[in-house]
């Protein structure tokens, strides 16, 4: 057995208004940064699975992703690249 | 009318607040409230359940996503599929709907900010356990209180919503007409409230469950209860 590292990242869907992410927006002008549009504000979740290959690992962060971490409702998932630690 | 036969399940969870509000409001309507715990796999003898208000398990990873795991919650899905009456108020709605037992979710209010005060809701649909007896078009005041009660779906889920007459209430000013001023988390059509398919289950984001003793406020909750209990009563006798 291996254990990969993975980072999921989840965000709002882009068809839904993201109010964390206009709140961010609002403010960055009033720092001097008034160049700055569509701000998006989502989470990373970071996890380690000891699975006997990278597709195995892979295919349980898809399914963990789509039943738990992420409601796909409202949003969507990206997996990234993973790491091989152990 | 006597409606003490009818027995009213509250599934407290670790972080729920509003469960004795519930408890308290059943038997304030002349119902038998019973409390049940989330970690029991039992509903035992109950004739409707409501998930109350609160912030099960801390709302960690998004409101109401870990309380559906619980034990409870399974009792919960088989008396929903058997046609028993269920209703989510608040978190009890953000858990339905993370359980897939209701359309939709909850996000984050537009203002970002928590409200709590009182709203006025439209009775939209008389086809569930708790509007059964009340009007079309009668318009209920009933305090709010949340932080994620911004009812979100996507555009062909929301023509489903309409079409089927899936809405039970929408925010209103007190003459019952739609206004954005009235809408105090910016939901999707001004929703503040659902239904599933069969309308056994309902989810809400004010709290009928804090108006229902006119020694603290308005009375809005009343009908909703009188409904609920009696609809359980014709299914006990």
């Amino acid at each position: 057995m291996t254990v990969f590292r993975f980072e999921v990242i989840v965000s709002l869907k882009p068809s839904l208004l993201d109010p964390q992410g206009k709140a961010v927006e609002g403010s960055l002008p009033a720092m001097g940064w008034t160049n700055v549009k569509d701000v998006r504000v989502g989470k990373v979740v970071e996890l380690t699975v000891d699975a006997p290959d990278e597709t195995a690992a892979r295919a349980q962060v898809e399914e963990m992703a789509v039943r738990l971490l992420s409601n796909p409702v409202i949003e969507d998932y990206r997996i990234l690249e993973v790491e091989e630690i152990a | 009318m006597s409606r003490s036969g009818a027995r009213v399940g509250v599934v407290t969870f670790p972080g729920s607040n509003d469960d004795r509000d519930a408890l308290r409001a059943v038997e304030c309507m002349g119902g038998t409230g019973v409390s049940l715990w989330h970690g029991d796999m039992e509903l035992g003898d109950v004739d409707a359940v409501i998930l109350p208000g609160g912030f099960s398990y801390g709302d960690y990873l998004r409101t109401g996503a870990i309380a559906r795991f619980a034990p409870m919650l399974g009792a919960v899905r088989g008396f929903a599929e058997r046609g028993g009456p269920v209703l989510g108020i608040c978190n009890g709605f953000q858990i339905l709907c993370e359980a897939g037992l209701l359309p939709g979710a909850l996000i984050r209010n537009r203002s970002l900010r928590f409200v709590c005060r009182l709203v006025d809701v439209r009775v939209e649909t008389t086809s569930t356990p708790i509007t059964s007896e009340s009007r079309r078009g009668d318009v209920l005041e009933i305090p709010v209180k949340h932080g994620e009660g911004q009812f979100v779906c996507s555009d062909e889920e929301l023509r489903r919503l309409q079409a089927e007459e899936l809405v039970v209430f929408r925010y209103v000013t007190p003459e019952g007409e739609i206004d954005d001023d009235a809408n105090p988390n910016g939901s999707r059509d001004a929703i503040a409230g659902v239904r599933n398919d069969r309308g056994n289950v309902v989810g809400m984001m004010p709290h009928p469950e804090h108006a229902v003793d006119p020694d603290v406020g308005p009375t809005g909750g009343r009908p909703l209860f009188e409904s609920l209990l009696s609809r359980v009563l014709e299914r006990v006798s």
